[in-house]
């Protein structure tokens, strides 16, 4: 069943900082491990669309948004602890199933 | 006197009285830190500050709120009639509520605060904003586990306000011993004020203080704050100076009898008058007689009544033979009743200024003005009555207050004779003394600044048709009983009789 599940995600970033950088080189290789041909990634530059940060209620960058499954996630920061961003996204189904 | 000299551009805050305060305003282009506990006026005094800013200097405003809702504040201050919708569909205010739900962030990682800037600049471009407010920034403690980092950001944050040249309103709750929670003042160290919110005896107070405000001169007392259906009024108390120019026109009583007693025939135009007596000396009907003089003279009466109604006044009078109602219908008086205990002092002062501003009477009467004691403490309402005092002074209004005295005689013990008494222009003394079963009316004036008087103890009767002085000194003993105390005619000529 949740295999089946699309993930749709969506990084926010600020000009091409190193933390941005970095934030989009991670989570690009976190889906491709984990969720292989079930992604997508959009990625908002808000130097280009400020009054897109409104909407999603950002105040930090980089901060990555899961916008699809519901309900709605955010991480922020450079994702660089790949179990913390698996943790967050809920892309890890060992740690849901030990879940009662 | 000089003028002070301008340090540095202030914008007016457009809180009344709170320019005065900050001669001038708050510091142009850079961050103000209100602070104080809950419920203290922080959002008020912030959206006023941005709502003002628009419509009285065409200043566009930018709030950021990270407490309550874009909808929520739009209610909240409709009452006073802000209304914000339009202002934004004017493209004069932007309301951003940023919200932060720490059960749906997650944090790994290096990151920054750059999307507040960005949607804070944006917002600031997008109208050309002039001002901006952060109501209340401290939430993003609660919200960021990275402490260190929120500091650093906000700091910048606040140097970048400045850079940005926007005049800022940064709001922030009281903490433990500090001025806010997390310490907030650390950095904005231009201008920090202090809302507080106190309940003594029951009774609520705001003050404000300025703490600091770097490069400018300012009131540094606490400075009593009303909230009311125009929102945040301050109460300047720094035109304490005794400097007001004096008329040498005279005015009168509103009794020719009494005006005799005095050498230049009544009251000096915008003096002040204190008429004491235990209860039920005629207090009321002298200062009735004075708000008739003003009516008369077409000059505007404001007539503080903390005892009656206004209805009760108009038909107590009415039975000493004085009809206000012409003139209440014709609003040359006005009468304001109110409890004392309804608030506190500062309060009713602040009432009374307002009142006094927007009616612009040329006669104001406190009756009685020792209700007031009651409600504060020794220091507190004499720093109140030169206050009011002061104010009337330099207005040029001419005052009366009556104020209730308690027997035994010893008047100097009252707190409200002994703490107007030495203000006052004039006292006048009334007494009621019993006499072989009958009831003496006397009166004394026991100064009047400036002009000679009658040093005799005058008796007087209160009839239908009002007061009447009697011109014989009171130890002839003639005549001494009033109507009122004794209606009975042919018990009156009795009396007479034996005494003669």
């Amino acid at each position: 069943m949740a295999k089946e599940q699309k993930w749709e995600l969506r990084l926010y970033i600020a000009g091409q900082t190193p933390k941005s950088v970095l934030a989009l080189q991670n989570i690009t290789k976190y889906c491709k491990e984990h969720l292989e041909g079930r992604y997508s990634i959009e990625i908002v530059d808000l130097l280009k669309n400020p009054q897109l940060a409104a909407g999603d209620q950002i105040f930090a960058i980089p901060t990555l948004v899961r916008k699809v499954p519901e309900p709605i996630r955010k991480i922020i920061g450079d994702l660089s602890n790949e179990e913390r961003v698996l943790v967050g996204l809920n892309i890890r189904p060992l740690s849901s199933k030990t879940k009662t | 006197m000089n003028q002070p000299k301008k340090l540095f551009p202030k914008t007016p805050t457009g809180i009344n009285g709170l320019d005065e305060i900050t001669e001038g305003g708050f510091p142009k282009g850079r961050p103000v830190l209100v602070c104080g506990s809950a419920g203290c006026g922080k959002t008020l005094m912030a959206m006023q500050f941005l709502v003002k800013g628009i419509i009285e200097y065409n200043e566009p405003g930018v709030f950021m709120s990270f407490e309550e809702t874009v909808k929520d504040l739009a209610q909240n201050v409709s009452s006073l009639g802000f209304n914000l919708d339009k202002l934004a569909a004017d493209n004069k205010l932007r309301i951003d509520y940023v919200r932060i739900e720490k059960t749906e962030i997650e944090e790994t990682g290096e990151y920054d605060l750059e999307g507040l800037f960005i949607r804070l600049n944006h917002a600031i471009n997008s109208i050309g904003a002039k001002r901006v407010v952060l109501d209340t920034i401290e939430s993003l403690f609660g919200g960021i586990e990275n402490a260190g980092l929120l500091r650093s950001e906000i700091r910048r944050l606040f140097q970048w306000l400045k850079d940005k040249g926007v005049t800022t309103i940064i709001t922030g709750e009281r903490g433990d011993g500090t001025l806010t929670r997390h310490g907030l003042e650390e950095y904005v160290s231009d201008c920090v004020i202090l809302l507080d919110f106190r309940v003594i005896d029951q009774i609520a107070t705001r003050r404000l203080r300025i703490i600091k405000y770097r490069g400018s001169m300012h009131g540094s007392n606490e400075y009593p704050f009303l909230i009311d259906e125009n929102g945040i009024a301050v109460l300047p108390i720094t035109s304490l100076k005794l400097d007001h120019s004096v008329s040498t026109e005279i005015i009168s009583t509103g009794l020719p009898a009494l005006d005799k007693l005095f050498q230049a025939n009544g009251f000096y135009k915008g003096s002040s008058a204190l008429v004491t007596g235990t209860a039920g000396t005629a207090k009321t009907t002298l200062a009735a007689y004075f708000a008739l003089s003003s009516c008369r003279r077409k000059e505007r009466v404001l007539y503080f009544s903390f005892e009656e109604s206004p209805d009760q006044l108009i038909r107590n009078m009415m039975c000493v033979g004085i009809n206000l109602k012409p003139y209440v219908k014709s609003k040359l008086l006005v009468v304001h009743s109110s409890r004392p205990s309804l608030q506190g002092l500062e309060m009713h002062l602040l009432v009374l200024h307002k009142l006094i501003e927007s009616l612009k009477p040329k006669t104001v009467i406190v009756d009685p003005i020792s209700s007031l004691i009651t409600i504060g403490t020794n220091s507190e309402v004499r720093a109140m009555l030169v206050r009011l005092l002061d104010m009337l002074k330099v207005n040029a209004i001419n005052a009366m207050f009556t104020a209730l005295t308690h027997q035994p005689i010893n008047e100097t013990m009252d707190l409200s004779v002994d703490a107007v008494s030495s203000l006052a222009d004039t006292w006048i003394k009334l007494k009621n003394e019993e006499e072989s079963g009958n009831r003496m009316r006397n009166l004394l004036i026991v100064k009047s600044r400036g002009m000679g008087h009658s040093n005799q103890m005058w008796n007087f009767l209160i009839t239908d048709k009002g007061i009447q002085l009697n011109s014989k000194e009171v130890i002839t003993k003639k005549n001494n009983t009033d109507a009122i105390a004794s209606g009975n005619k042919t018990k009156r000529k009795k009396f007479s009789a034996v005494i003669i």
